[in-house]
């Protein structure tokens, strides 16, 4: 029972948390190039504002068109729901592991890629191959994770990896490049910069909002909450298995509850306030050039997986 | 008796291909010849089912073949299993031909070979010895090469069919020499005398190395998939499925036949060869895909991948059983044999979509495609599902076995030989890889076909398919479903076949909660489709209905938005080539690619274009070079036909010098 509420309860703080870390992350980046910047709500604002606007369909769109936001939002959802964000023990962990977490994303984006081709405009075309391109990198640097992840663990359960790591694994080599691996990954998924840029309207360098072009109304806000909670999930999955401190473990009672939110608010605060100021002091980067970088994001999974394989120790 | 049922049901798809002939150019000769092929392959599968599940093993010998050995049947787990993979198959194109055959141009010419491919292959899974499985897979090679040439006035088929007939031989060969070794001077042909027998380590290495060119040639396996991509999109649609969907399964069976069954225990160095070829063939198979702007095409290169992904299974199953990890080795195998179930199910729901596309359209290239989703909303739903589970996405059938692999991998640490410790994390990425390259390729595959608007008249003017095909179809979708949210009955039907070749199982999946999957221990990893699914559905309704109760449902259809200039031009959509683009870019070292662009100078009103260049590289450094070398060596002999008599007399005299020196050295 204890597990279901705090199931429930994740189900609902992620996904009133999500719009509110989208706008800490816009306000923070307003404030560091020294504008005033929409205020900490305007994203609850939006969604509202879109929920209740007619939607405008393009006369070439199809049935995938209307059914693909219900399935982006209702897959992230379900994914963001499984990562334990304040506290271990979620009553349906075991549905699915990291591996199939990321797969749900997966199902996502592929629907998203769809509907950027449904309406047969240009720009969805070119936001969809960019985006597949970018996603055939990043999954398998994202899986490299996974196994280096369930190797110190010993699984793939990430409320057993989530405990591992409150246990105490120590310092390790292969930690580290998962680390920065999965910093690398998460920045080129949620489409921040140097990848994509969230806030441009420049056709001819955007994905991400190429593909979404044209949606608009109650389509574009699932749209745009399901990129929220994206962006949710990625940072309590690094706060989850790298800063897992102030979780609530299983079956403890309010108290420790409590504690274990605050501690996530702090998390996904400074997760939030990092990603602010690295996407103000860098500089977006050629689509060409976005191979290199998740290249490398390869690598240094690959690398911390084959230092798992080889020493148990490192 | 099993067996004896499922050699009935041989007997009659024989019988009806011997009717087809006088009935393949009557209008009711499509009906009888698919209706009965249907029916027989059903029942043929539900007897199946009935063994693998009653686990009985049975076997009869015929009086015919080889006089001191007849012809020897057997249907024990893993045949009983294949069985099914083939038969469900069987059904499903029939079932889907009763509906493709009144599109077909010359129908004659695939009705009398349909039924005989089937129950070629049938008879390949149930041989017992060596003469009746090399017999029952030279006619199943032959009765598709004549399904290949069934428009062979077109020239590129032509060339297909050619391709295909030497390749055949070539894996037939190495077959028949792999038999030959194992059978030993003795000439033990029946299976259960090569079981027994013990081979030096040479030996079983060379075996192996013959299953592997030989049924690996026939599966598709880098560098033998040449002839796969020319002849599986040349055959008629319900055909291409069958040998993409079917045939290559009768490979895999004929290779684990062999290697895991007949062979004995090879070392753990096989496992390292069949890993480096399944990774590599894997990740070839989808980068030709995705370059591929013909969508038979493009699926025929997708079965090259998920053989590639089916043999990583193989390798990790032989790697594991060689160090007595038995667990780990039956998760490995079953990971590999539920694949083979979901690319069956999945690659013939795709081919007969393609094919419904192609009847539609009276096109192949998906450059002329589009907008279809419109005209044929019930394929493309069905089609969308067959991509969605051959990009191993959940909830479908495709995710689940490749979740499993990525599990049997995650216990490769456990290994004691480095070679496999150091290259079974890089495999592990090679999957990775080809699972998200094929997404991508899937959502050109699919966007660039069923989306936009149409790319010429005839896609504008296309029709839904008819109904037995939509069945078929559909009834392929819902198994994708089914395996995918139940893969605990899949896993545990597995259970003898592992048993039974490794000497270990999976857990038993049927007393798990809820219906999940564990495959080592609930504290590693879990998997439950079922909940999942039902996750992903109430979330998305419950979304749905607040946002339409609560907020609005408002609607307005308007022209495209295209950020203020909305061109007319279909042309102006993206094509497939231009989706392929980035990804080219990435891999184009695969290609040897190369591309031109010619740029007008200001001023002109002269088009810009852009020359792309692929090289087939496999093709251009392995084959080309031996067709040469054949070629010249022809060139050479071709000077001995015009020869006088009397150098006749004196080469006749050589030879028999030669031969009784020879001879006399020898003895």
């Amino acid at each position: 029972m204890v597990g279901l509420a705090v199931q429930g309860m994740q189900m609902l703080l992620v996904l009133l948390a999500a719009p509110l870390l989208t706008g800490l992350v816009r306000c923070l980046k307003a404030r560091l190039n020294r504008r005033r910047g929409p205020p900490l709500l305007q994203p609850y604002r939006d969604l509202w504002r879109l929920l209740n606007k007619e939607v405008v369909l393009a006369e070439s769109a199809s049935w995938l068109f209307r059914v693909s936001p219900y399935v982006i939002f209702a897959s992230t959802w379900v994914a963001a729901a499984l990562v334990p964000t304040f506290a271990t023990g979620l009553a349906f962990s075991w549905t699915a592991d990291l591996i199939a977490i990321i797969a749900f994303l997966g199902t996502g984006r592929f629907f998203l890629a769809l509907a950027g081709m449904d309406v047969g405009t240009s720009f969805g075309g070119i936001g969809s191959s960019r985006e597949m391109m970018i996603a055939s990198l990043a999954e398998p640097a994202m899986i490299m994770i996974v196994f280096t992840l369930a190797l110190i663990a010993g699984s793939t359960q990430l409320s057993t990896v989530a405990a591992a790591m409150v246990a105490g694994v120590g310092l390790r080599v292969s930690l580290a490049l998962a680390l920065v691996a999965l910093i690398m990954v998460a920045i080129a998924e949620n489409g921040r910069i140097p990848i994509d840029n969230p806030a441009t309207h420049l056709e001819l360098t955007m994905v991400h909002e190429a593909m979404v072009l044209e949606y608009s109304g109650r389509h574009l806000a699932l749209i745009e909450l399901a990129a929220s909670l994206q962006l949710v999930l990625y940072l309590s999955l690094i706060a989850c298995v790298f800063a897992p401190w102030g979780m609530a473990a299983a079956g403890t009672g309010a108290g420790p509850a409590l504690v274990g939110i605050a501690a996530w608010a702090v998390k996904l605060g400074i997760g939030g306030a990092f990603l602010a100021l690295f996407e103000t002091s860098i500089a977006k980067m050629r689509v060409f050039r976005v191979p290199n970088f998740l290249g490398a994001a390869l690598m240094l999974g690959l690398l911390a997986t084959l230092l798992r394989f080889v020493s148990a120790g490192m | 008796m099993p067996v004896i049922v499922e050699l009935c049901c041989a007997g009659l798809l024989f019988a009806l291909a011997l009717l087809a002939l006088p009935a393949s150019r009557q209008g009711w000769g499509g009906p009888i010849v698919y209706g009965g092929a249907f029916g027989v392959t059903l029942a043929a599968c539900v007897v199946a089912v009935v063994a693998l599940l009653g686990n009985d093993a049975s076997a009869v010998t015929l009086p015919l073949g080889l006089p001191w050995l007849g012809m020897n049947f057997r249907i024990d787990a893993l045949a009983a299993f294949f069985l099914v993979v083939v038969d469900l198959g069987g059904a499903a194109a029939s079932l889907y031909s009763l509906g493709y055959d009144r599109h077909e141009s010359t129908p004659y010419r695939t009705r009398p070979f349909f039924p005989a491919f089937l129950a070629a292959m049938n008879l390949v899974v149930m041989a017992n010895d060596a003469f009746t499985f090399l017999f029952s897979w030279e006619l199943m090679s032959l009765a598709s090469w004549a399904l290949v040439m069934a428009h062979h006035r077109e020239e590129a088929n032509a060339r297909a069919g050619h391709v295909y007939l030497v390749m055949a031989s070539f894996g037939t060969l190495a077959l028949l020499l792999a038999f030959g070794l194992m059978a030993g001077p003795e000439g033990a042909y029946g299976f259960a005398a090569m079981r027994g027998a013990h081979h030096a380590p040479w030996l079983s290495a060379l075996v192996l190395a013959l299953a592997l060119l030989g049924a690996g040639s026939k599966a598709g396996i880098v560098p033998l998939h040449v002839w796969l991509p020319l002849a599986h999109p040349a055959a008629p649609s319900p055909v291409s499925a069958l040998m993409s969907g079917v045939m290559t399964k009768v490979a895999v069976y004929g290779f684990v036949r062999i290697v895991f069954d007949l062979l004995g225990p090879p070392g753990w160095w096989p496992g390292m060869v069949v890993l480096a070829l399944g990774g590599a063939t894997a990740v070839m198979g989808v980068l030709y895909a995705l370059m591929e702007h013909d969508l038979k095409r493009l699926l025929a290169y997708h079965t090259v991948e998920n053989i590639g992904i089916i043999f990583i299974g193989l390798g990790l199953a032989l790697a594991f059983s060689a160090n007595a990890m038995t667990e780990a080795a039956a998760l490995a195998l079953t990971a590999s044999l539920f694949h083979v179930f979901n690319h069956m199910v999945f690659k013939s729901l795709l081919f007969f979509g393609a094919g419904a596309a192609q009847v539609a359209t009276g096109e192949r290239d998906m450059e002329r495609m589009g907008g279809l989703i419109r005209a044929m909303p019930v394929t493309s739903f069905a089609f969308l599902i067959g991509c969605v589970s051959i990009s191993a996405l959940p909830p479908f059938n495709g995710f689940v076995s490749e979740w499993l692999t990525f599990q049997a991998i995650l216990l490769s640490p456990a290994l004691p030989q480095w070679g496999l410790k150091i290259m079974i994390p890089g495999v592990g990425a090679l999957l990775a890889l080809a699972a998200a390259l094929a997404a991508a390729c899937f959502v050109k595959a699919f966007g660039i076909t069923f989306l936009g608007r149409p790319r010429s008249a005839a896609a504008a003017k296309a029709r839904e398919s008819d109904r037995l095909s939509l069945a078929a179809m559909l009834g392929l979708a819902t198994i994708c479903l089914l395996a995918g949210t139940l893969p605990g009955f899949v896993i545990d039907a597995l259970a003898p076949v592992t048993r039974s070749l490794l000497g270990g199982t999976m857990p038993a999946q049927s007393a798990n909660p809820w219906l999940s999957i564990v495959p080592i221990t609930a504290g590693r990893s879990s998997y439950n489709g079922l909940l999942v699914f039902l996750f992903m559905v109430i979330s998305a309704s419950l979304a749905a209905f607040a946002i339409h109760r609560f907020a609005t449902r408002a609607l307005r259809r308007g022209p495209a938005w295209d950020c203020g200039f909305p061109d007319p031009s279909p042309m102006t959509q993206y094509s497939a080539g231009s989706f392929a683009q980035p990804i080219r870019r990435v891999f184009g070292a695969v290609f040897a690619a190369r591309e031109r662009v010619t740029m007008p100078p200001p001023g002109s009103t002269a088009p810009a274009t852009i020359h792309v260049e692929l090289r087939d590289l496999v093709w251009e450094s392995i084959y080309a070079p031996i067709g040469r070398a054949v070629l010249t060596a022809a060139d050479r002999l071709n000077r001995m036909q015009f020869l006088t008599i009397r150098r006749y007399l004196s080469l006749v005299f050589a030879a028999l010098v030669v031969l009784l020196t020879v001879l006399a050295i020898w003895i």
